[in-house]
């Protein structure tokens, strides 16, 4: 059981007008018992239930939406990650999160790999440690250096980097993981130990500056790190910036109709959605199309909030699915997102719905690399 | 002679009998020095109670009072009143704050008492020191300057020039209406506007005391309650009214199109256009010619008027008026939709703003349609915009609107989503009930999201599917619309800082302009002598606008009637055998009142613009200038005695 009283005043839930906005912008609602509103309403009337039986509460992708369009600044996100913390204090946890859970305490990654193998996506490529003076250290998701499906990333990012001469460097077998994704599942503890740990890293390393190849990393480094934290740049600022200032330039063409998926974690919670369009406009031969649910009202691909680790309920409908009929609809042959999940929810929908032969997920990282 | 003080402890009922010891607080005052009588009462500022006071004077010849009780922002003008009514100078009184300061705040009752005792034994160390002042009065001009042409400032004109005095009304656009211009009809008589309008427009035009500046701004203004100096600055309309028969062939020659704001950007005009109020003018931002000296149409309206009514030499005009009242009546903007990009207004043309809607209802360019939504709460009880109160018109502006389609169109789906329906002004309830009865169906829940029914590649004006919880049924749902109107709230307009700098008025939180107490004064601001009305001091339906304009009005000639008006005696001097100079009073005044006299090379105050606020007096360095009744010598007795 749980003190919903303490929830309610840490929350400020009693500002909760219960007008639904959060609910009715909820991406999880129209398919899950999941409903923001009601929670609230439950934790104000003092209504305390059993955690277990609320399986919709590991529905949710921490997207942010409902605390975003808040008129009065309630974050029912929030309340739902505390819900989660409740439950995993309780020993229950979901059983496939046990795993990674387990794995990002001792290997510093939820793919269960070893800690030695972090780096190997880097191979042949020479890249320096940031201890030893470098500009920029380039993080790496743990997506990104371990699954072998979004490893092009990291290494298109070391690439473009070059192309523009950049000095930058990674941390190496120091990287571990940045903590977004515990911390959303509930594991509030792991989250303190990952982020005091890794600034402490960072502090060894001299690192001033970050840049990320996730939105979830770079989001957690801004938001969540604390007054310590570095500077930190998501690629996409990155690159816009070096293609405005003329260090990076496209000399290869790059034939496509291109679509964007927006990921709720750089677009609707750090608000960036012009630079990742103006890498895309500005690849030669490419054609850019908008999909008409595009920035502030962008559809979740329900990879975030530990679902990358959880089917949830009502696995029959997956937003993505919807997403990449949304994407065909513009008559785009590529689906562009800047992130590893998106990349990975989005690339399966593809598969799932049979459409191989008309559209393909690719990152901004690949396309760009492609256009150099 | 030495003073003879008397001290009167207020029980205030219970709100200070109740944690303050008065008996003892009494004993206490009676044998502190010069003290002659101490006594305590129920309410001090009853006739009896003020009558303790009074007859002490005579009786014992007191020559100061100390009154322990509230606030004196609460009734040191009515104990000035008493003692001034018993021979005494206004002046040599002080107000020991037990109520506030002390009893209100504080629970221990003898700790209280002992505070309360400290607080007299304080005013009692200071009122010996006080002197008389003399009451001092001003001549009044006695005429005033509305500035803002909407129905606020046009009632509060009329209602001035009716009393028998001059007014000058200045409108920064070139008709006058303000918003009530735009709109078609008004909830809840469903009366149409223009029906409004004309009478009070009529008025206004063919009033003896009534002159209108139109297509102007005030842009400066000097001096004091009953003594203003407002310099107006007219731009031109560069069309001669006099000579122009509004033929209109001008219009078709005019090669410049811009949105139309009367329209709420529904439509364009051109550079040069019938204004609402029928007159033709030329929008001096707009015209090539007037920007650049270059046209790029060969006839230019100019070249094709007949009677010559294009007059490119008209310059603008710089008017100077004294006047001894202000009101200001600047209105309001309307919240900027795009600010809410989940509602889609910028990107499909079936959503539209509510005002939009009062422009298509009054152009009669309604079209027939199967599914309408209204949105509640645009912009306003909205902490993501900044905007967290309500708009109060809002409600029943969707009511008005939702009714006005539904009955022209019975076939038509109305559905508003709203959080709380707010309808709390005479006849609004009863309106809601009226509309809910013509098949508009209310659903409780805000809008979400809004995005296109038919595909990724919408058309602009395609149906659309409208997102919200319907938090009744408890569940997320999906409304499909061809139409959505969004009803927006009112907002600061964005120049309110630019008028607030010239008249020194200060804003409330929320960005409008700031009345003295939202209760008892609420139409006076903190300078003298201007009043608010309207929606510039918050939203407000025409009602509660008409009400407050004729409040200010009454207001404004109250002081113009008497033709003389108190101020402030209690204000800051300036000793000019010490004052070196150096000017640091006048940089500090916030009221404009020391200036350097080039003279004697020394500060001297403006008596009617000091306030007596005293920040000169913290800043002057060598004490040079000092505030009466709070001068150091007094101050420092006052704290002495704490020591
Ligand atoms: C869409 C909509 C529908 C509405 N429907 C209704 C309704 O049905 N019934 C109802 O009771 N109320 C309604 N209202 C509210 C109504 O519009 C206001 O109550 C009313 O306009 C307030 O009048 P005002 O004179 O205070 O301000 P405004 O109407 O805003 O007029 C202010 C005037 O001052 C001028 N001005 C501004 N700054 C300066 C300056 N510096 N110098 C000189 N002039 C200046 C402006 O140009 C304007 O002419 C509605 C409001 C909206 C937005």
């Amino acid at each position: 059981m749980f003190d919903t009283e303490s929830l309610v005043q840490q929350y400020e839930l009693t500002a909760c007008i219960q007008c639904g906005k959060c609910t009715g912008g909820c991406p999880i609602a129209l398919k899950s018992a999941l409903n923001p509103r009601a929670l609230v309403y439950q934790m104000l009337r003092g209504e305390e239930f059993e955690l277990v039986s609320r399986g919709e509460l590991w529905d949710c992708t921490t997207c942010a939406t409902c605390g975003l369009r808040c008129p009065k600044g309630v974050k029912a996100v929030d309340l739902i990650i505390a819900l989660r913390a409740q439950w995993i204090e309780s020993g229950k946890i979901p059983t496939t999160l046990r795993a990674p859970l387990t794995a990002t305490l001792n290997q510093g990654n939820p793919l269960v790999l070893p800690r030695e193998d972090r780096s190997l996506w880097a191979d042949g490529l020479n890249v320096k440690n940031v201890a030893d003076g470098a500009g920029i250290a380039m993080f790496t998701c743990c997506e990104n250096a371990y699954d072998p499906r979004v490893q092009a990333m990291p290494r298109a990012l070391v690439n473009l980097l070059r192309a523009a001469n950049q000095d930058f460097g990674t941390l190496g077998l120091d990287e571990q993981c940045c903590g977004s994704e515990v911390r959303r599942i509930g594991e509030a503890g792991l989250f303190e130990y990952l982020r005091d740990d890794n600034l402490e890293k960072f502090r060894a390393a001299r690192v001033s500056k970050m840049v990320t190849t996730s939105p979830h990393c770079f989001n957690v480094f801004k938001n969540e790190y604390g007054k310590h934290a570095i500077p930190v740049e998501h690629y996409t600022q990155t690159l816009a910036h070096l293609i405005a200032d003329g260090a990076l330039k496209f000399s290869k063409k790059f034939q496509a109709t291109i679509t964007y998926q927006d990921p709720c974690f750089l677009g609707k919670q750090n608000g960036i959605y012009d630079e990742p369009r103006a890498i895309l406009k500005a690849i030669p031969g490419a054609k850019f199309v908008e999909m008409d649910r595009s920035r502030e009202r962008s559809v979740c691909c329900e990879g975030g909030g530990g679902r990358m680790w959880l089917e949830g309920t009502n696995s029959q409908v997956r937003l993505a699915n919807d997403r990449i009929a949304h994407a065909l609809d513009t008559g785009a042959n590529i689906l562009a997102t800047a992130c590893p999940f998106c990349f990975l929810t989005l690339s399966d929908a593809v598969i799932a719905t049979g459409n191989e032969e008309k559209i393909k997920v690719m990152d901004i990282l690949q396309i760009a690399n492609a256009a150099i | 002679m030495k003073s003879q003080i008397g001290v009167y402890i207020c029980h205030c009922g219970l709100n200070i009998a109740n944690t303050v010891d008065v008996e003892q607080v009494r004993e206490f005052a009676r044998i502190l020095p010069n003290v002659a009588i101490a006594r305590n009462y129920t309410y001090m500022c009853s006739d009896p109670g003020q009558a303790l006071i009074t007859n002490d004077i005579r009786d014992l010849g007191l020559t100061h009072v100390v009154v322990a009780s509230c606030s004196p922002r609460m009734h040191e003008p009515t104990f000035r009143a008493t003692i001034h009514k018993a021979g005494l100078n206004p002046y040599v009184l002080e107000m020991a704050n037990i109520r506030e300061q002390c009893s209100w705040v504080h629970s221990d009752r003898t700790l209280a008492t002992l505070k309360a005792m400290d607080l007299i034994a304080s005013a009692v160390a200071k009122v010996a020191l006080l002197v008389p002042l003399q009451e001092r009065e001003v001549k009044v001009t006695q005429s005033a300057l509305v500035i803002g042409g909407g129905i606020a400032g046009m009632t509060a004109t009329l209602d001035i020039a009716n009393a028998g005095f001059q007014v000058c009304l200045v409108e920064k656009q070139t008709h006058l209406g303000g918003r009530v211009a735009q709109l078609d009809t008004t909830f809840p008589t469903q009366e149409r506007v223009a029906d409004l309008l004309a009478p009070v427009l009529r008025a206004i035009t063919t009033h003896p005391n009534i002159r209108v500046i139109t297509n102007a701004d005030v842009e400066k203004v000097d001096g004091f309650i009953g003594n203003f100096r407002a310099t107006i600055r007219a731009r031109p309309t560069f069309v001669d009214a006099m000579k122009c028969d509004a033929c209109g062939k001008c219009v078709d020659a005019c090669p410049v199109n811009v949105p139309d704001a009367f329209d709420a950007n529904l439509t364009t005009r051109r550079a040069i256009y019938r204004a609402p109020d029928a007159r033709f003018v030329i929008d001096a931002r707009a015209c090539s010619f007037v920007q650049d000296r270059v046209c790029r149409s060969d006839p230019r309206c100019a070249a094709v008027c007949d009677r010559n009514a294009i007059d490119f030499s008209q310059t603008e005009n710089l008017v100077e008026i004294n006047i001894g009242a202000i009101i200001v009546a600047t209105g309001a903007a309307t919240f900027d939709a795009t600010k809410k990009p989940e509602l889609g207004f910028g990107t499909y043309s079936n959503v539209i703003t509510s005002l939009q809607f009062e422009r298509l209802a009054a152009r009669q360019e309604l079209q027939s349609v199967k599914d309408v939504v209204f949105v509640s709460c645009v912009g306003s009880r909205d902490a993501t915009t900044g905007n967290t109160y309500c708009s109060r018109v809002c409600c029943m502006v969707n009511a008005k609107q939702a009714r006005r389609i539904q009955e022209k169109f019975p076939d038509a789906r109305v559905t508003v989503f709203y959080a709380d329906v707010r309808a709390f002004g005479k006849g609004h309830e009863e309106f809601y009930d009226a509309v809910r009865k013509t098949g508009v169906r209310y659903r409780r829940g805000y809008v979400s999201e809004i995005f296109a029914a038919g595909g990724q590649t919408p058309k602009r004006d395609q149906k659309l599917i409208v997102r919200a919880e319907d938090t009744l049924i408890q569940k997320p749902i999906e409304v499909s619309a061809d139409l959505v109107v969004l009803g927006i709230g009112m907002t600061p307009r964005a120049e309110t800082n630019e008028i607030a700098n010239v008249l020194g008025l200060p804003r409330s939180g929320d960005g409008f302009l700031l009345e003295i107490h939202p209760k008892l004064r609420p139409v006076e601001t903190a300078v003298d002598g201007v009043f608010l009305a309207g929606a510039c001091q918050g939203p407000k339906d025409i009602v509660d606008t008409i009400a407050q304009a004729r409040a200010a009005a009454s207001s404004a000639f109250a002081s113009l009637c008497r033709g003389q008006v108190k101020i402030e005696s209690a204000t800051a001097r300036v000793d000019e055998e010490v004052c070196a100079g150096c000017g640091l009073c006048v940089a500090t005044c916030p009221y404009g009142a020391p200036a350097l006299i080039a003279r004697t090379g020394t500060a001297r105050v403006n008596q009617v613009l000091c306030k007596g606020c005293g920040a000169c007096e913290a800043a002057c360095p060598s004490k040079a200038i000092q505030v009466m009744q709070c001068t150091p010598r007094q101050v420092l007795a006052q704290i002495a005695v704490l020591a």
